[in-house]
């Protein structure tokens, strides 16, 4: 059967300021019908810019096809090379022939049209249908994609659907034409995982019934075995290495596939081991080096929470008074051992980050006892407070936010030491070049702004910032949620043996159950502001009680392409509101121990 | 620091240069009354050799007065601009920073002052201080404020809500200096970049009260006197309106390119 896509030496070059920019060269592969080729690669490999180009899109953000052809196998049987069609008959193909989803699900949708005008827009334009066959077909769309209540959204705007369901409308909007291959480009990186799994299982299906071909674009490489057919591994503009996806996982040939892969945590790998482990990284010496066995630890309660409840105002009105109140974090009680690591993990909105940042008293919490060495953080004064907060600090998401980008590193990692006057002139050069060297940057970094740096090399500096004033507790927020995978290996590794050798504790938050599992002794899984059920890892991996917990395992993506999870249709209940009305006082917390230290939430 | 000098920061600040230079050394060089003295026989005298950017309604030199004006109509828009910083800034930074009651309580004051329009308010102030250049950089000062101070209210809303903000107070960092360190390094490419443009407002708002006799008082010269001047005799003496109309734009030209350049070197992401 003739491929549908055959791209050849693709070369894509964009002029910038600084010269000509070279974002993809020598790429070259082909797509069968009913085939899902995954593109995978960290960022700035040139993933996107292939997929770009394809659609002949690249050419908007500032790019250049100068060598090679994409030819397209048309609906008629034609050959298109894409590179050489003229603007008319690309308009022809967008959208038409060729779908695309995007990462982003709130930003794809256009916010002042609702949801059927969305949808007939390219119906009428490609297919040339009336406005009342259009909403028909629509309709089908939405139901094909399991929307629920089909007739009701069709009359909705984006921003009253979830995010999984305008993920589900963005498809539809691709699929409307029946398209011959469906571009996605990174369609689930922003959703949660249940949701990912219930989209990852959409595009199998739809794929399966209309035999298209899918080139699947993906920074994830437990996707890319749950997805492709046959992979690209592709690495700063070109190809690494290609073949099909058993291949690449049981037996990939180039040393970078081989990193790449030893960089993914996997869940189920740390199945029968007491204690969290560091990643073996190829060329990682220190880490090779076989971990010094643990000192024994004795359990020594450092963090003692009890009953913690932070609740939001929702204003409304005229007045701006507070109609209702968001329920955070509702009823938490939970202990952190010294040197010890607690996840909590949770999808979007469950409050682990409102948690982490009340115990910090960030933001201010509504009931409860937070204990620190058996302090009360929540009876200090202001004063106090900041004296308090240098045992507790805090290593944020975003690493590109969390640094001032107009202060040298050297002044943003001295800045906690000189507001406790704990050092200054020589010594506090001292103490900052040591804070370099035991997050592992060169010591010449001190002299740079954050923008000179990588992501991964912010997260370091942000790390050294945290242990500057030699905290007892750092409380982790998503910390390496947003690194490629290689880089978020490393920052998991540098946390460790930091813990290991300064016995630090970790309140590790996290949407990412496999990294969990790699890091934690404790485990707290959150939903709606509760923690639904806390205990020691391989209980919670091994022994799931809570039904929302069993869920969230269910839908995590196995790096390994034997366990195929996404095939038939995936449904997961949908999050319900965590806003009620003033004066609503939910149950307290109640739990059942089904192993010891292995609690369940009741009811 | 070459990076900077390019083509549009080097014509900004060789613009600036040459208009400063006649501000300052202008009025020195030439006779102390060549911008008043009156010419009757060579009114409204379009440009020749003997007077080279002509003459107005009462037969004064327009280069004279051109050169005279400059001094006057940049002592009042820098100074004003630098007074409605030196208010608005530390009004729009607290502000922007607590945020709620504090926020309240400061915005809806600015909010009072902007119902009034910005020359009504200056035309008050002026006329309760009394016309004279002091009053009228008071009264323009003044009347500025409530822009600039709503402008770096809203940066600094934004700042302080970025992580490193956030990251600075869990490490111990106080109010002040978080406001000092972190929060006014990031919105200063923002009030560089308003202050520029207010500075061009600052030439026209001086202007306007002049013309309502209430800035600059005859037969002292201001570039905004002078257009207004102009405004009856634009047909049959453009170059009254041209000459001063375009040592304001000159101005207003330079500061913009300035004010980029400015912005970028302090910007280090941009080395």
């Amino acid at each position: 059967m003739k491929d549908i896509v055959s791209v050849d030496h693709l070369r894509v070059e964009f002029a910038t300021d600084g010269g000509t920019v070279v974002g993809v060269q020598d790429v070259s592969f082909t797509i069968a019908p009913g085939e899902t080729l995954c593109v995978v690669g960290e960022s700035g490999s040139g993933k996107s810019v292939t997929s770009l180009s394809l659609m002949r899109l690249v050419e908007f953000g500032g790019g250049t096809i100068t060598q090679g052809a994409l030819n397209f196998t048309r609906a008629d049987g034609s050959t298109l090379d894409v590179a050489a069609a003229s603007a008319q008959v690309m308009g022809q193909v967008r959208g038409n022939e060729i779908g695309m989803i995007f990462q982003e699900p709130m930003t794809a949708l256009n916010p002042v049209f609702t949801i059927e005008r969305q949808l007939t827009d390219g119906l009428m334009l490609h297919k040339g249908l009336s406005q009342s066959e259009a909403t028909e077909r629509a309709l089908d769309l939405l139901k094909s994609v399991r929307i629920p209540e089909p007739e009701q959204r069709l009359k909705q705007y984006p921003h009253e659907l979830s995010g999984g369901m305008r993920q589900r409308v963005v498809i539809a909007m691709a699929m409307a034409c029946e398209p011959k291959l469906l571009i996605a480009d990174e369609p689930t990186t922003a959703l949660d995982v249940t949701i990912q799994a219930e989209i990852l299982a959409l595009i199998n299906r739809l794929k399966r019934e209309n035999g298209m071909a899918v080139l699947f674009i993906t920074h994830d490489m437990a996707v890319v075995a749950q997805m492709a057919d046959r992979v690209v591994v592709m690495y700063q503009g070109r190809i690494v290495e290609t073949g099909p996806v058993a291949q690449i996982f049981e037996n990939p040939r180039e040393d970078y596939t081989k990193a790449l892969l030893a960089a993914v945590p996997k869940l189920g790998e740390m199945k029968g081991k007491a204690a969290p482990e560091r990643m073996r990284l190829i060329g990682d010496e220190a880490a090779r080096a076989a971990q010094a066995p643990r000192k024994p630890r004795t359990a020594k309660v450092l963090l003692e929470v009890k009953n913690l409840t932070t609740r939001f105002p929702v204003k409304g009105g005229i007045l701006r008074r507070t109609m209702a109140q968001v329920h955070a974090v509702e009823d938490v009680s939970f202990t952190i051992n010294v040197g010890e690591t607690l996840a909590l993990v949770g999808e979007s909105g469950c409050g682990k980050s409102s948690c982490g940042r009340s115990i910090l008293r960030l933001i201010e919490p509504t009931s409860g006892e937070i204990l620190i060495n058996g302090n009360d953080i929540r009876a200090l004064n202001r004063p106090d407070l900041r004296r308090a907060r240098a045992d507790m600090q805090m290593v944020f998401q975003d690493p590109f936010a969390s640094l001032n980008p107009y202060r040298r590193l050297r002044a943003q990692v001295a800045e906690p030491l000189q507001n406790f006057n704990l050092a200054s002139g020589a010594d506090l050069e001292a103490r900052v070049l040591d804070l370099f060297d035991r997050v592992r940057l060169p010591r010449d970094f001190m002299n740079r702004f954050p923008h000179e740096l990588s992501g991964g090399q912010r997260q370091r500096v942000a790390i050294a910032r945290a242990l500057a004033l030699n905290p007892k507790l750092i409380v982790a927020d998503e910390a390496v949620s947003a690194l490629d995978v290689s880089v978020q290996a490393q920052v998991l590794n540098l946390m460790m043996e930091l813990q290991e050798d300064l016995g630090l504790s970790y309140l590790f938050i996290s949407h990412d159950m496999a990294v969990v599992e790699r890091v934690a002794h404790q485990v707290g899984v959150m939903y709606l502001g509760r923690i639904v059920e806390i205990g020691p890892r391989a209980a919670i991996f091994d022994n799931p009680s809570h039904p929302y917990t069993r869920s969230l395992l269910s839908a995590v993506p196995i790096a390994d392409p034997a366990t195929r999870r996404f095939e038939g249709d995936m449904n997961f209940k949908p999050i319900s509101s965590p806003i009620f009305p003033l004066g609503h006082q939910p149950a307290k917390s109640q739990y059942t121990q089904v192993a010891p230290g292995h609690f369940v939430l009741q009811g | 620091m070459k990076r900077f000098l390019t083509t549009k920061g080097l014509i900004g600040i060789v613009l600036l240069l040459i208009i400063a230079a006649v501000a300052i050394i202008g009025p020195m060089v030439i006779p102390p009354d060549a911008a008043t003295a009156m010419d009757m026989t060579a009114r409204r005298a379009p440009p020749s050799m003997r007077h080279l950017f002509g003459t107005d309604q009462l037969g004064r030199d327009m280069m004279f007065r051109v050169i005279l004006g400059a001094r006057t109509s940049l002592e009042i828009a820098v100074s004003a601009v630098v007074m409605s910083i030196a208010l608005g800034l530390p009004l729009g930074l607290i502000s922007g920073y607590f945020g709620g009651f504090v926020d309240n309580v400061l915005m809806r004051l600015v909010d009072t002052l902007l119902a009034f329009p910005a020359l009504l308010l200056a035309l008050t102030i002026s006329a309760v201080l009394g016309p004279n250049i002091q009053n009228t950089i008071i009264a323009i000062g003044v009347a500025f404020t409530p822009y600039l101070a709503r402008i770096i209210r809203g940066e600094a809303l934004r700042v302080a809500q970025m992580p490193y903000v956030e990251a600075a107070r869990a490490s111990g960092t106080t109010d002040g200096m978080i406001m000092i360190r972190h929060v006014l390094p990031n919105i200063l490419p923002a009030v560089i970049v308003q202050g520029t443009i207010s500075l061009a407002f600052a030439i026209l708002a001086e202007a306007g009260l002049s013309f309502l006799g209430l800035g600059t008082q005859p037969p002292a010269a201001s570039w905004g006197l002078m257009i207004q001047a102009s405004r009856d005799q634009l047909d049959i003496a453009p170059w009254t309106a041209v000459v001063p109309g375009l040592a304001v734009a000159l101005t207003v030209l330079g500061l913009n390119m300035f004010g980029d350049v400015l912005r970028d070197i302090l910007d280090p992401r941009s080395k």
